[in-house]
């Protein structure tokens, strides 16, 4: 883009990110907006529905309608049928989303149908999910006929929504208007923002009645979507030929009438560098940013190099590519931003081949590589790189930049340490935690130096792969020119430690430059920090000259009333010391932020941050630096020594943040990884712990249960175990008459915990002398911590109790079980784990897990850990996520396979009956299975069979063998949430609960899209605030159960543990057992509710009481002997549904942004659970009558 | 049958004030339904002084709890560009409950301690309020807090209040003083323009099966009613705020006893909550039942003719009565 003044400019400078800078332009230019939420293209959704219900108006005058879908696939549907009938329409959408939309986007671009959709760029997921962003998903498309116009910045993000949305409107050419995800639409940076005015000159209201005039509409009817035959499809599909020709100098066009509106002018292909280059490399998107400043760097330095943008990348001009690409080129270096195994080459490349063979320049040499990858880091040093290896005699073809492939040997070597930075741009870097609102500051930071200084501004924030205890890093610049780095900071001029509890974990000075800042946040003054400090850090300091300063900024945020969010503290200290700004003017400028933030939230929160800066400069103290050796610590290893090989070295590396450094041979092929591995982890994030208290205690267990962590747990074992037990063990004589003379002990997983609470919230016995102690507190983990982990190591040493002695169906005999989903990195307190937990407790051993993408899949499968783990028999759940989508068709078909092969395995046990003898062929095909015992047994049988059949050498025996296990009963678990479940997976999960097959569907019911930041699902119920239902949702949750039980051979149960436990355990029994398809609503709690999740466990109580949630089990096997297949195992309403909605955020801010329709939806929620009521009452009431009783037969598939 | 009587300075058609409650007032219809069973003046549900500062605390808590720290889920709510807070919201009730009904509307602020107040009083003035009735709840728990201390906490909050708004204001209080005539009297040279008697203070209560303690919310009875009857008895005519009654009064014949004694005012809650709002028109039924029955004209006729100033033995309000209880009582 080449940046020239236009004439008048009286445009807004802000700070955005790319989401809210392209949301901005295509919110006003359409008319009917659908979407369906996947990262990292929500927010544009959630900013258009924000602004809609806000009234904000269209170019037109009109606000525009938004609708969430249950699916991309929905989404793009709308979309079409919209366009089809003449408004204009949209959607955002990315990877797997735009996948879905494949089928309507052929149609759309085949009816030449003006319209863009707005993707971030991301990863499709292959071996590995990932939200990040490369070009995969958008290549997935280049089929379609859709045009695809790629920007690589904010601004350009901006721009290009608008270009695009005009060129569309002329060409009738559909366009994908496509940036990086996260680097772009995750960047927070400071542009100049298109008025009205601008976007109103773009549009030709001629094209838009032109758009409206191929309508369909009764007035004048139509009919298009026909069927086609051979004899004219093709013909037919050549038609549109002459729209594609003339759309490239469409879109040119349209870029050349901005560049007169805003002076910032554009080209289909870009070419910036030596006019003279020998060496061009072209790529697309967010790359090219720092590839402009890598150019500019080295022809500085008297390389001849460019590089070509390529903006349209459909249709592809040869042409213009021709005449963009100087003549003098010798060398082309083509990147492509993904992967195409098997290809001659990534598109980009194979296009760029393909246009210069056809151009005539075939002499010119090229090359193609991949690079950046799930956003990968693309620096200046790897574009340097890729300079370098086009001056090689023989460049290398089909590289990787920015990996070490140690395996196929294909990547580029390049200098880490190569830098671009300019000396006028401040460089900082902000170590935080997600709840101490280190980024909400430092956004904050970049909208006060974007708005009230000449400079440019950038923020870009890493995000952790765990939800509770989260580390983030901001990485901020600031300067005078528009800032091209696209990539992390790795040259600091300042950083700061905002949690001390990072400075035993992670390396924050490796990036900072000699004579840098650095900031810590610690309880230590600055005359006894430095021997708190690591020693690599203290040598750090002083080789590279640093300043130091510290601050006890949770003293500070304390006693400004602020809590933990230290937030405004570290905020002030940054300006006070970087000085970006003068720091009197600064501070008023933070003050002007927080009345401008925290206005709205009322005068305490904004005085009380007010405070917090006021208070903050007189306890921001510079360290002088004595440079002496004394105290400091060595870092621990990131997981122990005594780990296994690859947890060690592979996975180790990924949790001390150096997965960056891991080389190809490291990693799994296939995304294969070994269960059992958060165990190492040991995060140590808990500030609290729970502390047992044996004499209190009562042993019900519900502590052990409630733990979203497994990180509190009970044992019962022989005394004579005590004999090696560490001093500070716990134990007392084992309460239950059935373990007379055995010893209990509770002990807590240390640094596994993560201090949520819930533990002591549900623990019912109270002390006897004091009543503010239960059997369990909290008290502080540090000065417990090593005794623990020597308890806990000695408690595991304990054997598990005999599975088959205990009764299941008794909380605190079932809940001995060992819990095969520990230590998980879902939020503290969470409301799904404990389900999860408990399904591992009861069937782990013989488990099978299909994972909806979602929170469950995120805390289950997210590398570098995995909390689902093995028992001592190496035995546990296997666990896999194929999609959001088809989870149920996913499990299902484990069942089926599961269930061939145990057919195969009964036919192969008859073929070598003679061989294997008839009371082992019988014991093994009759097995009833039904409980522990039963499954032992077979086990054991099954080992005798394989035994038998080493010694028997036939082709069936060794096919038998190979299958032999699955004569053993399988558990085939189905689990997500619900936004699976009830919207975007629901056609599946119906059509396998309808199949009459042994499947088990646990779905995870927290209301609302939880792991991508709180939509409204069709669970929400009426009256939540959600994001698509900011006014509260306006209809009825969907009764998901009551269409299962409507098979009437689905078992069915709706389930709140922290309401009864009893009820849930009972549920999962009843369910597992149940031989045909089972499905397990569980009100799960959520951060997302905005509720205390130390006390969430009463917010589910009180669901129930108010009868908002209903508990019941339907159970065909009941109608089977005659009885009423529902038990409605709900007690009437003893509470106004309004109490309860009061406890919850998600309710009660309704009556605080509408509260007249709080009161309407409030009332109407409390006609809904009483009317529910007294139709489930009527549904469990009814007698069954038949004359005489069936008798119970296995379930028929209904399909 | 004249029944109006005057209250910090309003002329009221009967002495019958729907007291501050907000199972009362926070409908708008029940405010409605009030003036409408002959209420002559409302006072609002109470705004607290914890709600003032905790409920902007609670709500940003929960609108920022577990954001921006994982990368899918930066936040979890829609943010609205205002939120009605519980102080906008309850100066919004003021403005429609004013627009509702032609008795005056008189707002209740409950607090505790000094800070914050002066400004919301004035918003309340701003917002219509006929009078502002402060409604000072402590419970001083603090063992190094002496008695002039809490007595001073009062007047403090009194005196920031009155400089802040020119509307009258009322001063609600406890019983629980060491002088009660000398707190009035003091409250009464600070500027209140009445004081009501007496709060009633919910007392904790023990739940044996939880072993918590939890609030245990009881409905006024009418022997509550002795406690305010005593001191308005006591006050009536020795200072200048007026006198509101509240605690115990159920019936026409509570309403008269109270005007007698000194009151210019009756306030009534647990009687509505029992009976409902309805319940006002059959209260002043009876009052004026009584009052032909007794051949009284007017309610300023009788207003004080039994305090202690007026009436025949004034002892009877002090410890002599008490000394006379006990003596006359018999063991059945």
């Amino acid at each position: 883009m080449e940046n020239k003044e236009a004439k008048v400019s009286n445009r807004k400078f802000m700070t955005m990110d790319g989401n809210e800078a392209v949301a901005h332009v295509a919110y006003r230019v359409n008319e009917v907006i659908a979407i369906y939420p996947i990262t990292p293209s929500s927010n544009m959704g959630e900013w258009a529905d924000q602004w809609a219900s806000e009234g904000v108006k269209n170019i037109w005058g009109t606000v525009p309608t938004v609708a969430e879908m249950q699916s991309e696939g929905g989404a793009a549907g709308a979309v079409h049928g919209s366009l089809q009938t003449g408004a204009l329409s949209t959607t955002f959408t990315a990877s797997q989303g735009l996948l879905l939309m494949i089928p309507n986007m052929y149609k759309i671009a085949g009816e030449l149908t003006s319209a863009v959709f707005h993707v971030s760029a991301r990863t499709v997921a292959t071996h590995a999910l990932s939200i990040f962003g490369d070009h995969s998903d958008v290549m997935a498309v280049r089929g379609t006929g859709w045009a695809m116009l790629a920007s690589a910045s904010v601004q350009e993000a901006m721009d290009f929504a608008i270009i695009a949305q005009a060129a569309t409107l002329e060409s009738r050419i559909p366009f994908l208007h496509f940036f990086d995800g996260f680097r772009t639409s995750h960047e927070e940076a400071k542009i100049e923002v298109l008025a009205e005015r601008d976007l109103r000159a773009m549009i030709d209201d001629n094209l838009v009645a032109a758009h409206r005039a191929r309508a369909l509409t009764p007035d004048r009817p139509l009919l298009r979507g026909t069927a086609q035959n051979p004899d004219v499809f093709f013909q037919a599909r050549e038609t549109c030929n002459r729209f594609y020709l003339v759309c490239p100098d469409i879109a040119q066009r349209a870029m050349d009438h901005f560049a007169k509106l805003t002076g910032r002018s554009y080209r289909l292909f870009e070419y910036h560098g030596a006019p003279d280059a020998e060496r061009v490399i072209v790529l697309m998107a967010s790359g090219c940013e720092p590839a402009h400043e890598t150019v500019d760097y080295l022809n500085q330095r008297g390389d001849k190099v460019g590089v070509l943008k390529v903006r349209l990348y459909r249709p592809f001009d040869m042409k213009r590519f021709d005449e963009a690409l100087p003549a003098t080129a010798k060398a082309v270096g083509v990147l492509d931003r993904t992967k195409e195994p098997g290809s001659s080459g990534e598109p980009l490349y194979l296009d760029c081949v393909n246009a210069l063979c056809e151009q005539g320049r075939g002499n010119i040499k090229i090359v193609g590589g991949r690079y950046g990858l799930s956003s990968k880091e693309f620096t200046p040093a790897m574009i340097k790189a890729v300079f370098d290896n086009l001056g090689q005699a023989k460049p290398k073809n089909h590289f990787t930049v920015g990996i070490n492939d140690d395996v196929t040997h294909t990547s580029l070597p390049y200098d880490a340490e190569f830098s671009v930075e300019s000396e006028k741009v401040t460089r900082a870097v902000f170590y935080g935690l997600g709840a101490d609102g280190t980024v909400g500051a430092n956004k904050n930071s970049i909208k006060i130096i974007g708005e009230s200084t000449r400079n440019y501004a950038q923020g870009y924030y890493v995000y952790d792969s765990k939800k509770s205890g989260s580390m983030t890093v901001s990485h901020l610049r600031f300067g005078p020119d528009p800032i091209r780095s696209t990539y992390l900071v790795n040259k600091a001029n300042f950083v700061a430690c905002h949690q001390p509890v990072f400075l035993e974990r992670y390396d924050m000075l490796k990036d900072v430059v000699p004579g840098g800042v650095f900031l810590l946040n610690t309880p230590y003054g600055p005359d006894e920090v430095w021997s708190h400090l690591p020693r690599r850090m203290q040598r750090q300091i002083v080789d590279k000259k640093l300043r130091v300063y510290v601050i006890d900024a949770v003293k500070v945020a304390r006693e400004s009333g602020m809590g933990g969010r230290i937030n405004t503290v570290m905020q002030t200290c940054f300006f006070a010391i970087s000085g970006v700004l003068p720091r009197e003017s600064a501070v008023e400028e933070i003050k002007k932020s927080i009345r401008k933030t925290y206005g709205k939230k009322g005068e305490e929160i904004v005085q009380m941050n007010l405070k917090a800066v006021d208070s903050t400069l007189s306890h921001l103290f510079e360290v002088k630096i004595s440079g002496g050796k004394d105290g400091g610590f060595e870092l621990p290893p990131a997981v122990s020594r005594e780990a296994p090989e690859f947890v060690r070295d592979v996975l180790g590396e990924i949790i001390a943040g150096r997965g960056d450094e891991l080389p190809v041979s490291k990693l799994p092929c296939d995304g294969t990884f070994p269960t059992g591995s958060a165990a190492w982890e040991k995060r140590n994030i808990a500030l609290d712990i729970p502390v047992w208290d044996p004499v209190t205690c009562i042993q019900c267990a519900k502590c052990v249960m409630v733990c979203p962590h497994a990180t509190i747990r009970a044992k019962v074992y022989e005394p004579a175990l005590l004999a090696k037990a560490p001093a500070t063990f716990k134990s007392i004589d084992a309460r239950d008459r059935e373990w007379k003379g055995m010893k209990f002990t509770i002990q807590v997983a240390a640094e596994d915990c993560t201090g949520c609470g819930l533990c002591v919230d549900v623990c019912p016995a109270k002390n006897k002398t004091q009543t503010k102690l239960k059997a369990i507190n909290m008290a502080p983990q540090a000065p417990l911590r090593e005794a623990e982990r020597v308890n806990w190591s000695f408690f595991l040493s304990i054997p598990d109790f005999d599975r088959r002695k205990l009764k299941v169906n008794s909380i605190p005999q079932q809940q001995l079980e060992q819990p095969l989903f520990e230590f998980s990195g879902a939020c503290a307190g969470c409301g799904e784990t404990p389900y999860i937990k408990l399904a591992s407790q009861l069937f782990g051993d013989r488990m099978v897990v299909a994972n909806a993408t979602g929170c469950t899949s995120i805390y289950g499968g997210n590398l570098p850990t995995t909390p689902w783990a093995k028992n001592a028999d190496g035995r546990g759940p296997a666990w896999s996520n194929s999609l959001f989508e088809d989870n149920a068709e996913f499990g299902f078909g484990y069942r089926l396979s599961i269930d061939k092969q145990k057919e195969f395995a009964a036919e192969l046990v008859k073929k070598l009956a003679p061989q294997l003898g008839d009371e082992l062929v019988q014991g093994l095909l009759a097995a009833a299975q039904k409980d522990e015992s039963g499954i032992y047994e077979q086990r054991q049988r099954v080992a005798a069979l394989k035994a038998k059949l080493q010694n028997v050498n036939t082709p069936e025996s060794r096919q038998l063998l190979t299958i032999a296990d699955m004569l053993v009963r399988k558990s085939v678990w189905i689990m997500g949430g619900d936004g699976w479940a009830y919207d975007i997976g629901f056609g599946g999960l119906d059509h396998v609960l309808a199949s009459g097959r042994d499947v088990n569907a646990l779905v995870l019911d927290t209301e609302v899209y939880s792991n991508t930041g709180g939509q409204m699902s069709k669970s929400t119920p009426r009256g939540a605030v959600a994001k698509f239902a900011a006014g509260g949702k306006p209809g009825l949750k969907k009764d998901l159960g009551l269409i299962a039980m409507s098979y009437g051979n689905v078992y069915v149960a709706s389930v709140a543990m922290g309401a009864r436990d009893e009820h849930t355990l009972r549920a999962f029994l009843e369910a597992e057992s149940y031989e045909g398809p089972s499905l397990i609503i569980a009100y799960s709690h959520c951060i997302a509710h905005g509720i205390n999740m130390t006390t969430a466990m009463q917010n589910q109580k009180a669901a129930v009481n108010s009868g908002q949630w209903l508990l019941y089990r339907y159970d065909p096997r009941r109608t089977a002997r005659g009885e009423n297949p529902l038990q409605l195992d709900s007690r009437p309403p003893k509470q106004k549904v309004g109490e309860y909605l009061l406890m919850e955020n998600r309710f009660k801010m309704l009556t605080k942004s509408h509260p007249d329709h709080a009161k309407l939806l409030f009332k109407m929620a409390q006609e809904d659970t009483e009317t529910r009521f007294r139709f489930y009452e009527y549904l469990a009431a009814r007698k069954l009558t038949p004359e005489k009783p069936a008798e119970p037969t296995p379930p028929a598939a209904n399909a | 049958m004249d029944l109006t009587t005057t209250y910090l300075g309003m002329k009221l058609r009967n002495p019958l004030v729907m007291s501050a409650s907000q199972v009362l007032s926070g409908e708008l219809d029940n405010v409605r339904r009030a003036e409408d069973a002959g209420a002559a003046a409302v006072v609002l549900y109470s705004l607290f002084e914890e709600q003032l500062r905790m409920e902007a605390r609670e709500l940003d808590y929960h609108m920022t709890a577990g954001t921006e720290s994982f990368a899918e889920s930066l936040t979890y709510f829609p943010e609205p560009s205002e939120f009605c807070l519980g102080p906008e919201e309850y100066l919004k009730h003021i403005q429609k409950a004013k627009k509702a009904v032609k008795i005056p509307v008189i707002a209740s602020l409950n607090g505790a301690s000094l800070g914050g107040w002066t400004d919301f009083a004035k918003k309340i003035e701003q917002a219509g309020a006929n009078a502002l009735e402060l409604n000072i709840y402590n419970i001083p728990a603090n063992l190094n807090l002496s008695g002039a201390e809490v007595e001073k906490a009062y007047l403090d909050i009194l005196k920031a209040v009155k400089s802040a708004v020119r509307i009258p204001v009322a001063v609600k209080l406890g019983a629980r003083f060491s002088s009660i005539a000398n707190m009035a009297k003091r409250l009464d040279d600070a500027g209140a323009n009445g004081l009501v008697l007496f709060n009633r203070f919910y007392q904790p209560d023990v739940d044996l099966d939880a072993l918590e303690v939890t609030p245990n919310i009881l409905l006024s009875t009418p022997q509550a009613m002795r406690l305010p009857l005593r001191w308005i008895a006591i006050l009536h005519g020795r200072i200048k705020a007026d006198l509101a009654a509240t605690s115990g009064i159920h019936t026409g014949e509570d309403v008269i006893k109270m005007l007698m004694v000194g009151a210019n005012v009756t306030m009534l809650c647990s009687a509505l909550l029992k009976n409902g709002v309805g319940h006002l028109h059959t209260v002043e039924q009876e009052m004026r039942n009584w009052m032909e029955k007794h051949e009284y004209e007017s309610v300023s006729q009788m207003r004080g003719s039994m305090s202690q100033i007026q009436c025949a033995d004034p002892t009877a309000f002090e410890r002599a009565q008490y000394i006379r209880a006990v003596t006359t009582y018999k063991v059945s």
